[in-house]
């Protein structure tokens, strides 16, 4: 997959905001002091009047776009996905999800892969916490495209959304004529018949990369892209679960509460499976190269093809 | 408005919060009745709503910041016609709009749900700034317990207030001096009020909470301020109205029983009847 294009999701963030506000007038953006890093200072070029600047202030910050909100703005909040979800949660909770406010929220360098900076950064729960808020649409897309489209999506949306972004470059996977977004849609990347890996994220080229060396080895894996973690689409992953009768989910993120705990969620209440979580298992990250970190940690492509082949034993 | 007038819609809106929390066996009438007369000035005096046009764009915004004296905004409301005075006496049950906090979600009329201390000054913050983005004309109001201002995100969006100018935001601090735990110098103070708001570049006023002519004189003087948010301090007595509730901290979250009812009823009334003449 070596000619496959790389752009990391929070780039897209940045570009497609841009392309939002010059058609939708009511669209702002909201920053603290990391307009660099989430790629909102594109956006603050572009349109320096609706660009505001909280400070290193995220839970006012939250506030503030809930009160743009009562008034028809359409804020987009732009943080570290640690700080979004986790220092301000509960002003999301609260200020945001409860009043179901029309507020928007990229969370950006979620997971592992924001490498260097270590474990104080590299948000591995905020899929779980944002999960747990009622109304709350989730979404984890997996490349630039999708990334791009989860922008659009949202701001058609009525209500909170929350998407996880990256800092790492990350396979362009959906690169496709027919592709098509709708929030709470999954998709069916690859056919196959003897093992479902589900995927969110840089969790999808991982998974894709997989399926590939499986198929070499002969085993037949059917891979599913789960963007919409919130709403999830409980068909397309019944689907899956009862072709193969075997379940592995890939996600960059804490195997409690994220992807993985969402499909055994639905598999639990309607197709009981045996399901493979690969994710952080219950751990921290630390500093490192991000392609270090996902190889350590057996969220690349042959730490999936491993858990997947331990897997089916 | 008269003084006069105000003075016996605020005794009305005292019986609609001992009333509410009588029948809701809980809540909190302590900080309710201090800010009694600044609910009552706001709605009846200073804000442009319409009870009839609670969505109105061009309205002036209400956040409760201390979301916990939503006897206090309710019975208010109902003394304008958001809604039956009668619909008090269904505070904190099942079905009820009045929910145990204000809940937009229940209550057309409620510009922002509110309760967890410290939240409604940032909303009131974006509402404000909104108006500045579009050049509307509207003015945005928030009403902060002392000691809510405990709270670290008070202070984040003072900062962002002071810094954007937002000259068309007051902030009301109901200074009644009592927290839960005591009073509010005793449990871990947040004096001076006054000078940290200027700090943070406010156009800073003490005004007595239940003196209508300071309160119309400081709402004034917010309104021909220019270029900074104004931070109306008032210094009130919670439970104010009610003889045994004055002043004591005891009555911060705790329901009357049906005695206390009657004598808190007659206290009002007397008060009511003074207020004829």
């Amino acid at each position: 997959m070596s000619e496959v294009k790389k752009i990391a999701t929070r780039d897209s963030y940045g570009k497609e905001l841009i392309e939002l506000a010059k058609v939708n007038d009511k669209v702002v953006v909201l920053d603290a002091d990391l307009a660099a890093a989430t790629r909102t200072g594109w956006f603050k070029k572009e349109f320096p009047d609706r660009h505001i600047d909280c400070g290193i202030a995220e839970c006012n910050m939250m506030g503030i776009a809930a009160g743009l909100a009562t008034t028809g703005k359409i804020p987009f909040v732009s943080t570290f996905a640690m700080f979004a979800t986790g220092r301000a949660f509960e002003q999301v909770r609260n200020s945001i999800g409860y009043p179901h406010l029309n507020v928007k929220i990229g969370g950006t360098h979620a997971g592992i892969t924001v490498g260097e900076d270590g474990a104080s950064h590299q948000c591995n729960e905020d899929i779980a916490l944002m999960r747990t808020i009622p109304g709350m649409v989730v979404m984890c897309p997996a490349d630039d495209i999708e990334a791009r489209a989860c922008v659009r999506a949202a701001a058609e949306h009525e209500g909170p959304v929350y998407i996880r972004f990256g800092r790492a470059a990350c396979p362009v996977v959906n690169d496709r004529p027919d592709y098509k977004f709708e929030i709470g849609k999954g998709t069916v990347l690859r056919e196959g018949t003897d093992v479902s890996i589900i995927a969110t994220g840089i969790g999808v080229g991982a998974a894709l990369e997989a399926a590939e060396k499986l198929a070499a080895d002969g085993i037949s894996a059917e891979v599913v892209n789960i963007c919409t973690i919130k709403p999830i689409d409980r068909e397309v992953v019944v689907a899956t679960a009862k072709k193969t009768g075997k379940v592995v989910t890939v996600e960059e993120h804490s195997v409690i509460g994220g992807l993985g705990s969402a499909v055994c969620d639905v598999l639990s209440e309607e197709c009981p499976t045996v399901v493979k979580k690969i994710g952080m298992q219950d751990k921290f990250g630390e500093s490192g190269s991000a392609g270090d970190l996902v190889k350590k940690y057996g969220l690349d492509g042959d730490g999936v093809y491993s858990s997947v082949k331990e897997f089916l034993g | 408005m008269e003084n006069l007038e105000l003075q016996k819609i605020a005794n009305e809106v005292r019986k609609g919060i001992v009333t509410a929390v009588h029948a809701a066996k809980a809540g909190h009438p302590g900080g309710s009745l201090s800010a009694a007369d600044i609910f009552t000035y706001l709605y009846f005096e200073e804000m442009n709503v319409d009870p009839k046009d609670p969505k109105n764009p061009d309205r002036d915004r209400f956040v409760l910041s201390k979301g916990h004296t939503a006897p206090g905004l309710y019975s208010v409301m109902a003394q304008k016609g958001y809604f039956p005075v009668e619909e008090l006496t269904t505070l904190r049950k099942l079905g009820s709009r009045l929910q145990g906090h204000p809940s937009m979600q229940y209550l057309p009329g409620l510009d922002m749900s509110s309760g967890s201390l410290g939240q409604g000054i940032s909303v009131a913050c974006g509402m404000a700034l909104s108006a500045k983005l579009d050049n509307k004309d509207y003015r945005t109001y928030t009403l902060l317990g002392d000691g809510e201002i405990e709270e670290g995100q008070v202070w984040e969006a003072a900062m962002f207030a002071g810094f954007r100018k937002l000259d068309n935001l007051v902030v009301i601090v109901d200074n009644n001096g009592l927290q839960i735990d005591g009073p509010i110098d005793q449990v871990c103070s947040p004096y001076p009020i006054d000078k940290k708001f200027e700090a943070f570049n406010f156009h800073v006023i003490n005004i007595d909470a239940h003196d209508f002519d300071a309160i119309r004189a400081a709402f004034k003087e917010a309104r021909e301020t220019k270029g900074q948010p104004t931070a109306i301090i008032a210094h009130s007595l919670k439970g104010k109205g009610v003889s045994f509730m004055e002043g004591q901290v005891a009555w911060h979250g705790v329901a009357p029983n049906d005695e206390e009812y009657a004598i808190a009823m007659a206290d009002l009334e007397k008060i009511g009847k003074e207020l004829e003449g």
